[in-house]
C-alpha cells in the first residue's frame, strides 16, 4: 500500500484554430487541432512511505501532474498506477455549501473524499477538535472566516489517514498557528507510513518534510534527487539567464556544487579567518571570524553587488545579505580589475555544518543579472569549545538573574 | 458499451449523490420562510392558469367527458406535470457538467453522479407535485385505482428517454455550448407540439396524422389515459418512445464514457 508509479505521462491541451474547427474534426474524423504539451514523458516512482517534493517555477506543470495523478485529469500518454487510498489537498473546501452548517458539510465532503456516512460520523468528534472552530460547527458556512473554512476543510481531508497523501501548497493559508498545526499531521502521517507527494516553492518546507525532490521545467522532469541539490539547481534556474550556463559538480564529499552565471565577474577565492587571519574549517560559537572574497572582474561592468548566504546542513537559509543592502558601492568596474571584500561578523550560530553560496550580480538580486552564483563556495563547522551548553540554530547568550 | 465499474463506482458514492439531492432540497428554500411550498407555487400557478384560460374562458370541452368535474383540469394536469418533469430534466442534465465545472475540474469522484443527482432530485419536486394532484383526483373522487400502477412503467420510460437524451446532449454541450441554447428553444416548440394544453381530435386531419412523429405524444396520450378516462393505456403505441430509449442511453452512455476525460479539459 501507498506505492505510486508514474510511467511515461505526458497531457496535451487541443488547440483548434477556430469555432468550427472541433465540429469539423468530428464530423469528418480527420484531427484539426494542435497538441500543446504541458507534460512529457514524466516516469518515477514513490515507494512506500517516501515523501517527495515536487518542485518548479509557475506552468511547468506540477499542478497538472498533480491532477492526474489523483485521476481528476486524464493524461494522454502514459499511466499512473496506484496502490492505496489517495487524499489530496489540492483544493481545500470542495463540496462545501454556505448555506448548510460546518457539521452537515462535513458529511458531504468526506462523502465527496470517498468516505461513508458511518466512518466521517464516527470521525466527527476528531474532526471537531482538530479544526478548533467551536460552536461555528453547527452554524452555516456562509458566516466563516476563510480561516475558518479551511480549518474545517483541513480537518475533513485528514480525518482518516490516506496510504498517499497529495499536498499542494494549499497549505500556506490559515494561520501561522494552524499551519504549524497541520504540518505536523502531515509529519504524523508519515511516521505512521504514508506516501507524501508535495508541491511548493517553500525551500524548508520541502526539505524538512521530503527525503526526495522531483524539478520540473517546462513539461519535464529535469532532476530528481535529495532535495537540497535539487533546491540548488531550481535557484540557479531561476537565475538563468541567455548565455548563462548551469554547471553541476559533484565534490569530494559526494555533495553536489551548482553554480551557473554570465560569467562577467568570478570568485576567485573564497576563505573564513579567524583573529589570527588563518583559514579556519572549525570555528567556535560567537567567534569573531572573516568572510574574505576576492572577486576577478571579466568585463567592463557599469555596476556589481556580491552577496552571500550562509546555509545549514539542511540547506535552509541561515543568513544571508548583499553588499548593496550593506551600503557598499561597486561601481564602473573595468575588465581585468581585482576585488577583495572582507564581511566581519561573530558567529552566532548553532552548532552544525554549513556552507556558503555566493552569488554576483546587479541590483538586489541575482534575479536581474546574474553574473555568477555557486552553491557550497564555502563549507564550515561550528563546534561548542567553551560556551554553556545549548541547542538551537543560533546563539543567543542569555544573562540569568535568579531570585528567592 | 455501458461499463459494469460505473454502476460500481455509482454505489460506492450512493451516499454522496443522496446527501447532495438532500441537500439541493434544502437548499433552495433553506432560508426561505414558506420553504418547500414555493416548490408548488409555480407548478400550481401554471394550472391555474390553463384552467382558467382553457376550460373558463375558452369553454374548451373534452368530448366524451362532459360530465366529470374538472376533466379539462384533470387532463391538463397529467400533461403538464409529467411534461415539468421531463422538461425539467433535460435542461438541467443539459448544463448538469457546465454547472459543477469547478468541482469536476477540483474533485476526483465519479462523473456519472451529477446526472443521477439531477435525475433525483427533479424526482422529488415532481414527487410533491403530483401528490397533491393525486390527493386532488381523491377529493373531488375521480380517483384512477388500480390504474395508478400503470403510472410505474410509463415513468421508468420516462425517466429512462430522458437521462439517455440528456447525458448526450449535456455532454454535447460542455464542447458546443449552442447545444443547451438550441435545446430551450426545441423544448418550446415541442410543448406546443405535443397535445397537453389542447386535445389530439381537436386539431386538424393533416396535422393529427403528423403527431405520430412527436415520441412524446403518445406518452402523454398514456398519462391523460389513466387518469381521466380511468383505462389502462395503450402500451402499444410507446413501443416508438421505447427504441428511442434504447438508443439514447447507449449513445449517451457510449458518447459520456468516450468523452469524459476530455471533458474536464473544456470545463
Amino acid at each position: 500500500m501507498g506505492t505510486l508509479v508514474v510511467a511515461n505521462v505526458g497531457k496535451a491541451y487541443k488547440r483548434y484554430p477556430g469555432k468550427w474547427s472541433r465540429a469539423l474534426e468530428w464530423i469528418s474524423g480527420r484531427p484539426r487541432h494542435d497538441k500543446t504539451w504541458v507534460l512529457r514523458d514524466i516516469s518515477f516512482s514513490v515507494n512506500p512511505g517516501e515523501a517527495v517534493g515536487i518542485i518548479g517555477v509557475n506552468g511547468a506543470g506540477k499542478s497538472t501532474l498533480l491532477k492526474i495523478i489523483t485521476g481528476t485529469t486524464q493524461a494522454t500518454t502514459g499511466s499512473v498506477s496506484i496502490q492505496g487510498r489517495v487524499a489530496a489537498l489540492l483544493e481545500l473546501g470542495m463540496g462545501f455549501h454556505p448555506d448548510f452548517t460546518g457539521r452537515q458539510n462535513v458529511f458531504t465532503a468526506g462523502q465527496l473524499l470517498g468516505l461513508r456516512a458511518d466512518e466521517i460520523a464516527v470521525c466527527m468528534p476528531a474532526i471537531e477538535a482538530f479544526a478548533e472552530i467551536g460552536d461555528y460547527i453547527d452554524q452555516p458556512v456562509r458566516m466563516y472566516s476563510s480561516g475558518m473554512q479551511i480549518r474545517l476543510a483541513f480537518s475533513v481531508a485528514t480525518a482518516v489517514r490516506p496510504d498517499i497523501l497529495i499536498v499542494d501548497e494549499a497549505l500556506s493559508v490559515g494561520d501561522a498557528y494552524f499551519q504549524h498545526k497541520s504540518f505536523s499531521r502531515i509529519r504524523e502521517f508519515r511516521e505512521q507510513g504514508t506516501t507524501l507527494l508535495i508541491v511548493s516553492h517553500d525551500r524548508s518546507s520541502i526539505q524538512s518534510l521530503c527525503g526526495r525532490a522531483i524539478l520540473l521545467e517546462r513539461g519535464f522532469v529535469i532532476k530528481d534527487g535529495n532535495p537540497e541539490e535539487v533546491m540548488d539547481f531550481y535557484n540557479a534556474i531561476i537565475a538563468e539567464k541567455e548565455n548563462a550556463t548551469v554547471e553541476v559538480r559533484r565534490l569530494e564529499d559526494g555533495r553536489v556544487q551548482t553554480s551557473s552565471g554570465t560569467g562577467e565577474a568570478r570568485v576567485e577565492s573564497i576563505a573564513l579567518l579567524n583573529e589570527d587571519d588563518e583559514a579556519v574549517e572549525f570555528i567556535n560559537v560567537g567567534q569573531s571570524v572573516q568572510l574574505k572574497v576576492e572577486i576577478r572582474i571579466h568585463a567592463d561592468l557599469p555596476e556589481l553587488v556580491f552577496g552571500y548566504m550562509i546555509k545549514d546542513r539542511l540547506g535552509q537559509p541561515v543568513f544571508g545579505t548583499n553588499t548593496h543592502h550593506l551600503g557598499v558601492d561597486m561601481r564602473h568596474l573595468a575588465k581585468g580589475d581585482r576585488l577583495t571584500l572582507v564581511f566581519s561578523f561573530p558567529a552566532n550560530i548553532g552548532l552544525g555544518s554549513y556552507s556558503v553560496s555566493t552569488a554576483l550580480h546587479v541590483a538586489d538580486t541575482h534575479l536581474a543579472a546574474n553574473y555568477e552564483w555557486r552553491d557550497l563556495a564555502l563549507m564550515f563547522n561550528v563546534v561548542n569549545l567553551n560556551r554553556n551548553q545549548f541547542v538551537g540554530v543560533s546563539w543567543i547568550p542569555p544573562q540569568v538573574e535568579y531570585q528567592r | 458499451m455501458i461499463q459494469p465499474v460505473m454502476f460500481r463506482s455509482l454505489w460506492a458514492y450512493r451516499g454522496f449523490v443522496w446527501s447532495s439531492v438532500l441537500r439541493e432540497f434544502h437548499g433552495k428554500y433553506r432560508e426561505s420562510l414558506f420553504g418547500a411550498f414555493w416548490s408548488v407555487a409555480s407548478p400550481l400557478a401554471m394550472i391555474i392558469v390553463y384552467t382558467v384560460i382553457f376550460s373558463q374562458l375558452m369553454r374548451t370541452t373534452l368530448p366524451g367527458q362532459e360530465q366529470v368535474p374538472f376533466a379539462f383540469s384533470i387532463y391538463l394536469c397529467a400533461g403538464v406535470i409529467t411534461w415539468g418533469l421531463f422538461a425539467e430534466m433535460l435542461a438541467r442534465l443539459n448544463n448538469v457538467f457546465l454547472e459543477h465545472g469547478n468541482l469536476i475540474k477540483k474533485s476526483n469522484f465519479p462523473r456519472i453522479c451529477l446526472p443521477v443527482i439531477v435525475t433525483l432530485s427533479a424526482l422529488i419536486n415532481f414527487g410533491i407535485v403530483f401528490g397533491l394532484y393525486l390527493v386532488f383526483l381523491a377529493i373531488i373522487g375521480h380517483w384512477p385505482g388500480w390504474m395508478v400502477l400503470a403510472l410505474i412503467p410509463l415513468l421508468a420510460l420516462q425517466l429512462l428517454f430522458t437521462l439517455g437524451l440528456g447525458v448526450f446532449l449535456g455532454t454535447l454541450n460542455v464542447f458546443f455550448r449552442d447545444v443547451g441554447q438550441l435545446t430551450g428553444v426545441v423544448l418550446q416548440f415541442w410543448f406546443w407540439l405535443t397535445p397537453i394544453v389542447y386535445t389530439l381530435p381537436a386539431l386538424p386531419e393533416g396535422v393529427s396524422s403528423a403527431m405520430q412523429y412527436n415520441p412524446m405524444q403518445p406518452l402523454m396520450a398514456a398519462y391523460q389515459t389513466i387518469f381521466l378516462v380511468r383505462e389502462m393505456p395503450d402500451f402499444t403505441s410507446l413501443a416508438p418512445l421505447a427504441v428511442l430509449t434504447v438508443l439514447f442511453l447507449l449513445l449517451g452512455a457510449h458518447f459520456f464514457l468516450a468523452r469524459v476525460g476530455e471533458l474536464v479539459d473544456e470545463l
